[in-house]
């Protein structure tokens, strides 16, 4: 097992490189700088205060140097200093939202895997039923279904309409002053559309995956050899069909991990949580280059780590693929 | 499989019929949407602002008062261009590399194929938007970035074709007679390998324009005053405490016109391949 883990994770390393030189390089060699940005603020600086800052934020240098610097300090997690008004270290930036982020998705994540397995179980072991035509439906409509459209019409309903829930943010103004039960649900009532909605998406594809494996697995043979054992039906879905049908579903949900990083732009610009989706938002309207450049390199990490959590989980239940070496 | 047997399938779903229809009926409406008997999208009309939907605004009007129906209408403009300029794209990258990649092998598809991975691996949206953000924002850098970065199924796809299509008699009997590599990929292999990519298409446009329409929606797409599904739906979110219409109907024609595509590429796939049917994709 650790064997294979270190085979998996070595395999990563190049990936990631790859992934930030692509994003380096796209970042950097994009027309316009964000000293012009600067000086378009400031009708006052001069032509030799521009080269000063040039000089001074390394941009004079050629691409594959400034690439290299950028790698010394990552090392040292390290991603410089933000070119926004604060001045303050990119790290710290993020260090303040992920969490946000990640708390989000992973409910989202966790409330996926609730629903999408037993309403796709179900709906494979009864197929051509009325609940089984009903999730057909609702899979169709949930890929075709701009969820940040669905977002605002339900910020409109009990927002707006029926004023149940809060229209933004991540905590109510006075909630320093609530009483801990009070703050927990403050929380709550503020997360509960941002998360049902990012939810939403992988849902339905989830469900679908979920019914295609299973009803792959029903139509092998250890399937007809459980039944012919005279096991119950509920016996032979639950025990030996489901557990089966679950190994791709794990795969499936690693790699839905950039989906839900790129989705959390969207909903935090509409529900209006401070997490990393929206602070790559601003970074990226001031051309913030060190802040930008340093969430698309947490991001690809974040999204190599959902392949290897995918990778793991699916050896750790599944012993032909850590032994085998497949995969 | 020949073309009478598709369709034979194919209209025998009705969901495929309803798909394809109103595929059609968009491309309709889009093309003659300046001949309409509808109000002009970018007209102002300063006594009608944020009219509820009623009989001369069916669709109501927007914070400038103008006719949310002709800028949906026109919207589907912007929708159809950026669905299939950016697939186009996607197409003739994907085919490109994939056809390189499942003909000659070796390292050329150990590099193209790792150079897929990076590319699966990216928080896609993030780099879109970063990129358009640094470019100027217009239709034009929206296609391009969209095509860009969803040619990955498709080489996929038509490297598989390619590694299982070369190894055939035909292909074969062709390298005999002395045909080079690149007429054997164009004339003989890459023909017989586009069933597949063409259904990729039908489904990369729906993509393409859910895309487009998030970009816009986020004020880093089609730039106002130009009407474009994603950016009326933006101005729903600016008067959100009066105006549900502005968010209502956009966002409806995005869902029609996504599911459409969709029930049509499934439905193709299924009367092309029978083999795939079921298949989530």
């Amino acid at each position: 097992m650790l064997n294979f883990l270190a085979r998996r994770t070595l395999a990563l390393i190049p990936l990631f490189f790859g992934i930030t030189l692509i994003s380096f390089a796209v970042i950097h060699l994009a027309p316009g700088s964000p000293i012009d940005v600067l000086a378009d603020l400031n009708p006052k600086m001069t032509a030799e205060a521009k080269q000063r800052l040039v000089t001074y934020y390394g941009l004079d240098k050629p691409l594959h140097v400034r690439y290299w610097q950028w790698l010394h300090r990552f090392v040292a997690l390290d991603f410089g200093v933000s070119f926004s008004a604060d001045r303050r270290a990119v790290m710290d930036k993020i260090r303040e939202s992920l969490p946000i982020t990640i708390t989000i998705n992973v409910l989202s994540l966790l409330l996926i895997l609730m629903i999408a397995v037993p309403i796709g179980a179900y709906s494979a072991s009864h197929p051509y039923s009325t609940f089984d035509k009903f999730l057909t439906v609702f899979v169709y409509v949930g890929f075709a279904v701009p969820t940040f459209w669905l977002a605002l019409l339900v910020l409109i309903l009990f927002s707006v309409q029926l004023e149940w829930l809060p229209i933004s943010g991540l905590t109510s103004l006075d909630y320093a002053k609530l009483s801990l039960s009070g703050k927990i649900w403050d929380l709550t009532s503020h997360l509960i559309l941002p998360v049902l909605l990012s939810a939403f998406s992988g849902l339905a594809g989830l469900s679908r995956y979920m019914r295609g494996s299973m009803l792959e697995v029903m139509r092998q043979e250890y399937i007809t050899a459980a039944r012919s054992k005279g096991l119950s039906e509920a016996q032979v879905i639950y025990k030996h069909a489901l557990r089966n049908a679950l190994l791709p579903v794990v795969t499936i949900l690693g790699l839905s991990v950039p989906g839900l990083i790129g989705g959390s732009v969207i909903f935090e610009q509409i529900f209006g949580i401070p997490g990393m989706g929206r602070l790559f938002y601003t970074g990226v309207m001031s051309r913030d280059y060190p802040l930008v450049m340093g969430i698309l390199t947490i991001g690809a990490f974040l999204t190599l780590l959902g392949n290897l959590l995918a990778d793991v989980s699916y050896a750790f239940v599944d012993p032909r693929i850590r032994r085998g070496g497949r995969a | 499989m020949n073309g009478s047997t598709v369709w034979r399938t194919v209209s025998r779903n009705p969901l495929t019929l309803f798909g394809g229809c109103v595929v059609i009926l968009l491309f309709v409406v889009a093309i003659s949407a300046s001949y309409l008997p509808i109000h002009d999208p970018y007209e102002i009309d300063a006594d009608a602002v944020l009219e509820p939907p009623g009989p001369s605004h069916p669709f109501g009007t927007d914070e400038l008062g103008r006719d949310v129906l002709s800028r949906v209408i026109y919207g589907a403009r912007i929708s159809l261009w950026v669905g299939f300029v950016s697939v186009g794209i996607a197409i003739v990258i994907g085919t490109l590399l994939g056809s390189v990649a499942g003909y000659y092998g070796g390292w050329m598809d150990g590099l193209i194929m790792r150079f897929v991975d990076v590319m699966l691996c990216f928080p896609t949206f993030f780099l879109i938007l970063a990129v358009i953000a640094f470019l100027e924002p217009n239709i034009a850098t929206i296609m391009a970035i969209i095509g860009l970065t969803g040619w990955m199924g498709v080489c996929r796809l038509v490297r598989a074709e390619f590694l299982s299509l070369k190894e055939r008699d035909f292909v074969q009997s062709a390298r005999a007679l002395g045909v080079g590599n690149v007429r054997i990929i164009a004339r003989h292999i890459l023909p017989n390998s586009l069933t597949p990519v063409m259904v990729a298409a039908i489904l990369g446009v729906a993509g393409a324009i859910l895309t487009e329409s998030a970009l816009s929606f986020l004020g880093i797409g089609v730039q106002p005053p130009t009407p474009s599904w994603g950016n009326i739906l933006t101005s729903g979110k600016d008067n959100i405490q009066i105006g549900w219409w502005l968010s209502l109907f956009p966002g409806l024609a995005i869902l029609v016109t996504v599911l459409s595509y969709n029930l049509l590429g499934e439905g193709l796939r299924d009367a092309l391949d029978p083999r795939l049917r079921g298949m989530s994709g």
